[in-house]
């Protein structure tokens, strides 16, 4: 029996907004689940069919919100700080089990099978990382320039996912990816995530482009990173800016130029020497000036005692070594299927029909979908079959096709808003341990968000992860409940107390 | 609390993601189209309606062309069950064999056909698929498919009807607005007039699943577009005497063409042997057969074939000389079996009273006579050559209409030929040819050569009394025009004045009564005035051909027809009894008297082909 005191902290001190915006993400994936199944002529009744995945769906529902209600009424959100470790030991127990008891799935053996149940344990492990990780995190003292500190971070994290990776759940993996913004949120260096994602910058544009242009762009890196240290942006643009868009067109001046000079000698006209001029690359010009100016950086940094700067300068170097070993990493480390999803995704190759015909057949309906879309149970693409996997991974084509730009609109709207919100708890919290593991939280949210949607419309390669709450599936479901609402229990705890 | 602020960039962060997915969201679904078209390649199939093709009417209303309906007996393999085939051979008609080695086929190609269905018997009656509608149930993933053929009430021929086939690449590649599997009408009146009776093809569209099964019906149809059916077409042709014609022609080989004089409406136009209409409708079924034929029933001789016209040629040479003024009425030759041309050469003539003029000419046919009317024309003092005169009398001969192609609506027509004095020089030599070199033109021979639509076109001129409208078969009716050069009175070079002097000789030579020496006496109906002139032609492949035109009444004639009969002897034996019981028929509707009756049997039971050299 609840006195009046707790029955009104329970009202206002539970974040109501972020279960409504579960109910709702929840409601929304179950019509679209519907929709993408419903045999012609069945009624809105049949959507609790048994028979249908939206009636199995309904089953999974009911079952994460009695998990909900456990994890909010029946546990004490002390519990979960404690029992962090031994829950990440009992899942990484479960993760390599799997490898050995699992069945196999498309390719990779990652589910337990239980009768009619299957269940992922790389689902829960994002849990048991987040909660393992906060706890870690949290404890007096922890710093995360402490090279022992950040290598147990590392630890914790590359643990699982590396298991996972041997489980060939590569899009599971990549979602590990996201603590690094906890590690930022907690003091890890943001030039290290700018070093990451120049990086990947660079390896894209020597793919598809040139040399030339991923050196002409590692230069405006390395001067735009240094004048976020300590400059002004707008001479930044004025100066560097400039200067970059000027080399940009260098290639296209240079082809005149060589026309010119071979029509010169061809007739006649200029001597045979210009020839030898015009056989200089513009990857030649822009390399060759960068290193003359590279030791004169370098020593004038030195000189001055400006550590960023002689850092910059290694990792210009570096990003020379990345741009020269792209082709090599690219053909030698990478799986061959792995390179045909890059090349695909990267409009290196058209393959509509092998590799891309997912991606193609998603981006149709959601393509077609335009501004409102066709209405709810009048696609043709998802509800005909033209999608694969249209009511796990690729759900949002449902979304996309029938509800158009302003159902996506909504749909994108109520994951940052449940992101936002999350983050915004978190800041608020006092204790450590809910903070960082509500960032968890966030990051693994916008993960799957960001790499299922850009999946489905063409902007990340072809990688098997759900939407969460959206998509079909139990484990899923399941998993990002008990995740989420571990969240709103220990944001609740807090709010109880002060 | 760790550092401050990064939390605000981390928010900065999410938005900057987020509308990086919502800005391509909107890319792919409002700027770019191409993905709303691929949706609608995806999942929209258009299945074409096929419009039913116009009916063919004769003059009189009587449908000569008309449609019916056929069953296509469809397999749909990925709905078949076991089922009894000596059962469902019984239904269909077939031998068991038949659907055995069909079944076994189509399970060979299971994956390719998936879950289309393939024809297992085509054009199946209505009647016959009655059977087989009422045990159907017990053969699932079997069904008719219903079609529209054509069908022929009368027996009109083959070659004046035409036929409707599916297009091949090379009409496709000509008429662009066909496509594969799309039917065409490819010679006679469905060539002719092809595109007022094929209508306009609508289209059904429903949305089809990855399977390439159909789900439903787009936007219930409301985007459909029915077919608009084919415009009906009147002809100029009697049914009658066109069906009467085909079997007067029987088991002979040659062409009868009628025409109505004033108007020049072809009545009839008969080509034998020819496509039996009991062969048209599924014309790909006997397509081989028919054209390996060696009487080829496939080439219209109607309007292919040139023949040398023979005797009937005299009338224009008659005609020519008397506007030439070279030739009067009164003109008297003498013949003596012939006409003798230098180093005793003669071309013969047989034997008649000497001396004629031009009726008794035309009458009795005298080769003679106009052996002397061609030397005139050509030795003519107006012209300073030969060679002149010959160009004069090549327009004379033009003006007829020869030498070219009539202009008919009727597909496929040709030109024969009238030679060159151009010809001649290359052949003789500039100045080196004369009248007596080229003599055998006077009497139809040698070079000249017309279909039997060119000398039925002659033989409505002269009815006419100097022009003709060019033959033609469709009439215009409501939606439909025709050409108005059908209209056009075409007159010849010759004055109108001056047919009526081988009118009289054309009359004498039927009406003169047996004993006499009219050539065709054989042709006479009481009542009837009918004028006629036979031809003999020779044929270097056997015997002669027998030629006659004729046209009745005398005065304000209302048919005009030409007979050809390959190998048929003298002008008289076959030419003019066809010609006119065709002209009997017509203006009488029915033969009448013993005589005429029995000469009707003869025509009808006498077979020809024999005599005719398979090609």
């Amino acid at each position: 029996m609840l006195d009046a005191r707790q029955e009104r902290t329970i009202k206002q001190s539970f974040d109501w907004y972020l279960v409504a915006t579960y109910l709702i993400l929840i409601v929304i994936g179950l019509v679209n689940i519907y929709a993408t199944e419903h045999p012609s002529g069945a009624s809105l009744t049949d959507m609790f069919s048994f028979s249908l995945r939206s009636g199995k769906q309904i089953v999974w529902i009911a079952t994460a919100l009695g998990l909900a209600a456990i994890i909010l009424f029946v546990f004490s959100a002390r519990l979960w700080e404690g029992l962090s470790l031994p829950i990440y030991l009992f899942v990484v127990l479960l993760l390599i089990a799997v490898i050995f008891l699992g069945v196999e799935v498309k390719g990779s053996r990652s589910w337990f099978e239980f009768g009619p149940v299957r269940f992922q344990p790389a689902e829960i492990s994002k849990i048991s990382t987040a909660l393992l990780l906060s706890s870690v995190m949290a404890k007096v003292g922890f710093q995360m320039s402490k090279w022992k500190d950040f290598m147990t971070v590392l630890a914790v994290i590359g643990g699982p996912m590396l298991i996972i990776l041997a489980e060939k759940e590569t899009g599971s993996a990549l979602v590990y990816l996201g603590f690094l913004f906890v590690m930022y949120r907690e003091g890890l260096s943001g030039w290290l995530l700018f070093i990451a994602g120049a990086a990947i910058a660079l390896f894209i544009t020597t793919l598809t482009m040139s040399p030339y242009a991923s050196l002409l762009m590692l230069i405006g890196f390395i001067t735009f990173g240094n004048t976020l240290k300590n400059g002004s942006l707008w001479k930044w643009i004025l100066t560097w800016g400039v200067g970059i868009v000027a080399f940009a067109m260098l290639p296209w001046l240079w082809g005149m130029v060589v026309d010119e000079v071979v029509c010169g000698v061809a007739f006649g006209s200029i001597s045979k020497w210009w020839l030898w001029v015009a056989s200089v690359k513009p990857f030649h010009i822009l390399l060759a000036l960068s290193l003359i100016a590279l030791p004169i950086v370098a020593w004038k940094a030195f000189m001055e005692k400006a550590t960023f700067r002689l850092i910059s300068a290694g990792v210009f170097i570096g990003g020379l070594l990345l741009i020269y070993s792209t082709e090599i990493i690219f053909n030698k480390v990478l799986q061959p299927h792995q390179r045909d999803r890059i090349e695909v995704l990267l409009g290196m190759k058209e393959d509509p029909s092998g590799v891309g015909y997912n991606v193609a057949q998603s981006m149709i309906a959601i393509g077609s979908g335009g501004f409102d879309g066709k209405g709810y149970m009048q696609g043709t693409q998802t509800a005909f079959g033209f999608v694969p996997e249209q009511s796990t991974d690729f759900i949002f084509c449902t979304v996309g096709e029938e509800w158009g730009f302003l159902g996506s609109l909504l749909v994108i709207g109520l994951y940052v808003f449940m992101i936002l919100r999350i983050i915004l708890d978190a800041e608020k919290s006092r204790e450590a341990f809910t903070r960082i593991y509500g960032y968890c939280v966030a990051a693994a949210i916008f993960m799957h968000l960001f790499i299922n949607i850009g999946m489905t419309v063409g902007l990340m390669p072809v990688i098997g992860i759900p939407l969460p709450l959206l998509s079909y599936g139990g484990s899923s479901l399941w998993a990002f409940t008990i995740m989420l609402f571990i969240f709103i229990a220990l944001d609740h705890e807090e709010k109880k107390y002060f | 609390m760790a550092e401050d602020g990064k939390h605000v960039k981390i928010i900065i962060g999410l938005f900057v993601f987020a509308a990086i997915l919502l800005g391509r969201i909107f890319y792919i679904q409002m700027v770019d189209g191409s993905y709303a078209e691929g949706a609608v390649r995806n999942a929209m199939v258009y299945e074409p309606i096929n419009p039913t093709r116009g009916i063919i009417y004769d003059r009189n209303g009587t449908i000569l062309v008309g449609n019916k309906v056929a069953y296509d007996i469809m397999v749909t393999p990925h709905e078949v069950q076991a089922f009894d085939t000596l059962a469902l051979a019984d239904a269909l008609g077939l031998e068991p064999e038949f659907i055995r080695e069909k079944m076994d086929e189509f399970n060979r190609n299971r994956s390719s056909i998936g879950f289309n269905s393939v024809v297992l018997l085509k054009g199946m009656s209505a009647e016959d698929y009655v059977r087989f509608e009422e045990v159907r149930y017990k053969f699932p993933g079997i069904k008719g498919q219903v079609r529209s053929i054509r069908e022929y009430p009368v027996n009109a021929g083959g070659n004046l009807l035409g036929y409707v086939s599916e297009v091949d690449p090379a009409y496709i590649a000509r008429h662009p607005e066909y496509k594969v599997g799309d039917e065409a009408g490819k010679t006679g009146i469905e060539a002719a007039r092809e595109v007022d009776l094929r209508g306009e093809k609508g289209y059904h569209i429903y949305l089809r699943n990855a399977h390439n099964q159909i789900e439903s019906a787009y936007k219930n149809g409301a985007e459909d577009k029915a077919a608009v059916p084919g415009k009906d077409i009147v002809t100029t042709i009697d049914a009658t005497l066109q069906q009467y014609g085909q079997e007067l022609m029987k088991d002979k080989a040659g062409s009868i063409v009628a025409i109505e004089p004033a108007t020049g409406e072809i009545l009839a136009m008969v080509s034998s042997p020819g496509i039996d209409v009991s062969q048209l409708a599924e014309i790909g079924k006997y397509y081989n057969e028919l054209s390996t034929d060696p009487y080829k029933p496939m080439f219209n001789r109607a309007v292919q074939s040139s023949y040398p016209p023979g005797s009937v040629f005299k009338l224009v040479n008659g005609l020519i000389g008397l506007e030439e003024g070279v030739l009067t009425p009164d003109t008297k030759y003498g013949c003596d079996r012939g006409y003798s041309y230098g180093n005793g050469k003669k071309l013969g003539c047989h034997g008649h009273r000497s001396p004629i003029n031009l009726e008794e000419a035309v009458m009795m046919s005298c080769n003679g006579y106009f052996c002397h009317v061609l030397k005139t024309i050509l030795e003519n003092k107006k012209y300073a050559t030969t060679e002149e005169a010959f160009d004069k009398w090549n327009a004379y001969a033009h003006s007829f209409g020869f030498g070219e192609k009539l202009g008919s609506d009727f597909p496929s027509e040709l030109g024969g030929n009238i030679p060159t004095s151009a010809y001649y020089n290359k052949v003789y030599g500039k100045g080196r040819w004369r009248f007596s070199t080229i003599l055998s033109i006077s009497i139809g021979q040698g070079e000249v050569g017309l279909t039997p639509l060119h000398i039925a076109n002659l033989c409505a001129t002269v009815a006419n009394r100097g022009y003709y409208i060019i033959p033609h078969i469709i009439k215009a009716s409501e939606g439909v025009e025709i050409d108005p050069k059908y209209y056009e009175k075409h007159y010849t070079m010759v004055s109108p004045e001056q047919f009526n002097k081988v009118v009289g000789g054309m009359w004498r030579a039927v009406n003169s009564g047996y004993g006499s020496v009219g050539t065709a006496s054989i042709a006479a109906v009481p009542g009837l005035d009918i004028c006629g002139k036979t031809g003999t032609a020779q044929n270097p492949r056997g015997d002669d051909n027998s030629v006659f035109i004729c046209f009745a009444p005398k005065d304000n004639p209302k048919i005009a027809v030409a007979a050809y009969v390959e190998n048929g002897g003298f002008g008289a034996r076959f030419g003019a009894p066809i010609a006119s019981l065709m002209v009997e028929k017509y203006l009488n509707g029915s033969i009448e008297g013993a005589a005429r009756k029995d000469l009707e049997k003869r025509m009808m039971t006498t077979s020809l082909m024999h005599k005719v050299k398979k090609n």
